[in-house]
């Protein structure tokens, strides 16, 4: 059999290239390593090699030819032995037959949603603040697998820097507990390798401010070695910290990494509310086999909520819940959010308005359920978001909205965001730049055109 | 070895290895400064070193009290107690061409230009006046006037920033070089070593300091650092370092003639590690769990640099009279600086969209 001597590319954008000028002569032997002919692009020049040995036996293209296809067969080679024949004229005109269309790839269906754990009647239930039922999840988490640890900045012996990781090194010891140096870039790749080796880390960041030092390993090393590796090498860690404003503590320090991290596939992205959701969302997120980022919230660590008295809650990822429901207009919001969010609908129900209010608790993968079944009895809808307003969760609902539920709108879908700057220091200026219930419910009034 | 900061025994430690090649005179600005360590300062001198590290600790304390009052908000650190790092070292700049960049502690860098305490009193309370217009606070303060650029909250990235500065003046070829001070747990961030490559590549004119105050928060030194000696910690860039006594102001100018010296002469830069001390808590919420009382008293009783330098005073003939008539005079100036920034306006809502950008789209 000939062997064909194709068109080679001199770089993965290369399409097409002038055969310049031919090295050998049919008839000459070649031998591995010899040039064979010059190729050009507009853009270089290239000696084509031989791999095999043989006789050119027929040449295809002739030299100075312009705009050959990269794969063009452009001349035969005999091995040792052969007769020289002519080629099949099927193989001299490839690719004759057009090439078969591409499969077009179909996403997947999403698998149907889980649902909240039913608590069963009669189960008790301990108001905890979220600070405590964050370390109660990585504590139970972690008496029930050895695999995994915490590491971060003041996490051990300073007991966490907001107090998060109280009382974990007392009952698993350093070598679970581990206070790192202030290194994002490195302990974020040290927690993600290890993760990688068969560990299930859960890195505290102090805040997620410090995270943007090591937001390519989140995202570069952590989100997509599932699917660069053809879903062999797994990345089960949990990025977790505060995320969002606190007070007065300026621009660098104040900022809301939920759309960042939310708009990169590989990821999920949980930022919960309440205790309950933080404690179950958690222990979910170490559970789970995927990279999860847990955005907290400084300002509601303090706050008490009720947590079922359960041996194990654990809430399912991907699933917004209801917080109130109502029948004029949906609130759709997350973390801090959705306190102001209810804040705002009691001001309304004084009003007469009904809102109905949705805590999304998982930014990614986004329950648009949830949001297009409420948009359907509501028929309006706004999103109240701590963070800035471009390109943000609240930018992704509104599309949903719109490319989903635009039958059910019956005005146009709202955001209400913090204002489009860093935000500032005077407490005045950062009240302003805040977004706050009166405007939640403002927004609500306009689309409810009341 | 846990080192034992700011005390006399801490110089003692030998220098840095030589390595092999002769040239590689990495010990040469350490043995220059151990040769005659402290600075010879003229009496005017010594008095306004004096000054100057008392209003910024009178400043700090003042400080202190307004957040406790909740006038300052946020995270405020103060500078107690490392009041000769900043004058020792900026006290020999030349300020017409020389630039500094430090971290959030910056109270004390911007008093030690001489920057009305009035308008860094104002940007602490968030006010108008502000150096910042009140938009900045507490660790993000800078006044390009006097090439001060801040301020910077990530720890370590101030580092980086400096080798840019210092880029910057050796590019104008404007003579200047760049003080970039950073703590000693910012000095385990990574872009502090891919700066201190690139600036000794290029031997761009910068002196890096760590304020080595033991602690990053709650982490002692030992606890986050393998190598405690952090002014060793260039040795691989063939930087050059210094230890200092971070607690007497004439041994850090002392150091600061000779770094200033031999990067303005294009050799390329230093690592200066000052040892001192924080007596206050890390910011002004901090459990304080970390270290003792006795630490704390011991550092202030043996090693202030603010008595250090008085009885420096008295044995040169000045009197307590003398030194209590300054500190009556800043005491004055610091509580005029207190009503001022509580009595001066909030910021105009309208300035909450200004100085987003510069141009107009
Ligand atoms: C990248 C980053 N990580 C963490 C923090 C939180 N933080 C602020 S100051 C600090 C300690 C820094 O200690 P050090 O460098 O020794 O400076 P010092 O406060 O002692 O002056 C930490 C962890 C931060 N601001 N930036
Ligand atoms: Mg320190």
């Amino acid at each position: 059999m000939a062997i064909e001597l194709k068109m080679p590319a001199l770089s993965p954008t290369m399409e097409q290239g002038t055969l310049a000028k031919w090295l050998k002569a049919e008839g000459d032997r070649i031998e591995p390593g010899d040039i064979i002919a010059e190729i050009e692009t507009d853009k270089a020049t290239m000696e084509f090699e031989a791999i095999d040995e043989g006789v050119l036996s027929k040449i295809l293209i002739a030299a100075g030819t312009e705009d050959v296809a990269v794969g063009a067969v452009i001349a035969l080679i005999e091995g040792e032995g052969e007769e020289a024949a002519t080629p099949a004229p099927a193989a001299a005109e490839a690719p004759a037959s057009a090439p078969a269309p591409a499969p077009k790839a179909e996403k997947p269906a999403p698998a149907p949603t889980a649902k909240d754990p039913a608590i069963p009647a009669g189960t008790s239930l301990t108001s905890t603040t979220v600070r405590e039922a964050l370390r109660d999840a990585m504590a139970e988490e972690m008496r029930a697998d050895p695999r995994v640890f915490v590491m971060g900045e003041e996490v051990a012996e300073y007991q966490g820097a907001y107090k998060v990781t109280q009382g974990l090194l007392a009952e698993f010891g350093p070598k679970r507990v581990i206070d790192t140096p202030i290194t994002e870039y490195g302990f974020a790749g040290i927690g993600t390798g290890a993760a990688m080796g068969g560990l299930r880390p859960i890195v505290e960041f102090m805040t997620f401010n410090f995270a943007m030092q090591a937001i390519d390993h989140i995202i570069n090393s952590a989100a997509k070695t599932n699917y660069m590796s053809g879903g062999q090498m797994r990345c089960p860690i949990v990025f977790r910290g505060p995320n969002g404003a606190a007070t007065r503590v300026g621009a660098q320090h104040s900022q809301n990494y939920g759309p960042w991290y939310a708009s990169v596939p590989g990821l999920i992205v949980i930022a919960p509310y309440d205790a309950a959701d933080a404690k179950g969302l958690l222990k979910a997120a170490i559970r789970c086999d995927d990279p999860v980022v847990f955005l907290e919230n400084e300002l509601v660590y303090g706050r008490n909520f009720d947590v079922p008295d359960m041996d194990d809650y654990v809430l399912p990822i991907g699933k917004a819940r209801i917080m109130r429901e109502g029948s004029d207009v949906t609130i759709v919001s997350y973390s801090i959010g959705v306190g102001m969010a209810l804040d705002a609908a009691a001001t309304l129900a004084d009003e007469g308005i009904d809102a109905e209010v949705i805590d999304l608790r998982t930014l990614r993968p986004l329950d648009t359920q949830a949001i297009l079944t409420s948009l359907a009895k509501t028929n309006r809808l706004i999103i109240a978001e701590e963070g800035w307003p471009t390109c943000s969760i609240a930018s992704e609902v509104i599309a949903v909205c719109m490319e989903q539920g635009f039958d059910h709108l019956d005005a146009p879908v709202l955001r209400v965001c913090n204002e489009d700057v860093p935000l500032p220091y005077a407490a005045n200026l950062e009240k302003l730049a805040l977004i706050d219930p009166a405007r939640i419910a403002a927004a609500a009034r306009k689309v409810c055109y009341k | 070895m846990a080192k034992q900061p700011a005390k006399p025994s801490v110089a003692k430690k030998t220098s840095v290895p030589t390595g092999d090649h002769p040239d590689f005179t990495l010990h040469s600005l350490q043995d220059a400064f151990e040769a005659n360590k402290r600075y010879a300062a003229d009496d005017a001198e010594m008095m306004e070193f004096y000054r100057q590290m008392l209003l910024i600790r009178r400043f700090e304390e003042k400080a202190g009290q307004l957040y406790g009052l909740g006038l300052i908000g946020g995270f405020c650190h103060l500078y107690i107690g490392q009041e000769a790092v900043a004058i020792g070292l900026q006290s020999a700049l030349d300020n017409d061409r020389d630039s500094v960049i430090t971290g959030y502690r910056d109270h004390g860098h911007m008093l030690a230009y001489g920057i009305d305490p009035k308008v860094i009193m104002a940007e602490l309370t968030g006010r108008e006046a502000g150096i910042s217009k009140g938009k900045g606070g507490s660790m993000h303060m800078f006044s390009t006037e006097h090439k001060f650029y801040g301020g910077h909250g990530i720890v370590g990235a101030q580092v980086a920033l400096g080798g840019g500065l210092a880029l910057a003046h050796q590019y104008n070829n404007d003579g200047g070089i760049c003080l970039a001070y950073f703590g000693d747990g910012a000095a385990n961030q990574g872009q502090v070593y891919e700066t201190f490559n690139m600036a000794a590549l290029w031997k761009l004119p910068i002196v890096f300091v760590v304020e080595d105050n033991q602690y990053a928060m709650g982490t002692a030194t030992k606890r986050s650092s393998a190598e405690t000696a952090f002014y060793r910690r260039g040795t691989a860039f063939r930087i050059p370092g210094m230890e200092v006594n971070g607690m007497d102001v004439l041994e850090v100018r002392a150091a600061a003639e000779i770094a200033f010296a031999h990067v303005r002469a294009g050799h390329g830069p230093v690592l200066m590690e000052c040892n001192t001390y924080r007596y206050r808590g890390h910011s002004m919420s901090d459990p304080a769990k970390y270290r003792t009382r006795e630490e704390v008293q011991e550092q202030r009783d043996h090693h202030d640099p603010i008595e250090g330098l008085k009885k420096t005073l008295i044995e040169a003939g000045k009197t307590e009279d003398e030194l209590k008539a300054i500190d009556k005079g800043i005491r004055a100036d610091v509580a005029q600086a207190a009503d001022f920034a509580e009595t001066s306006p909030e910021p105009g809502a309208g300035e909450l969209y200004t100085d987003v950008l510069v141009g107009e789209y």
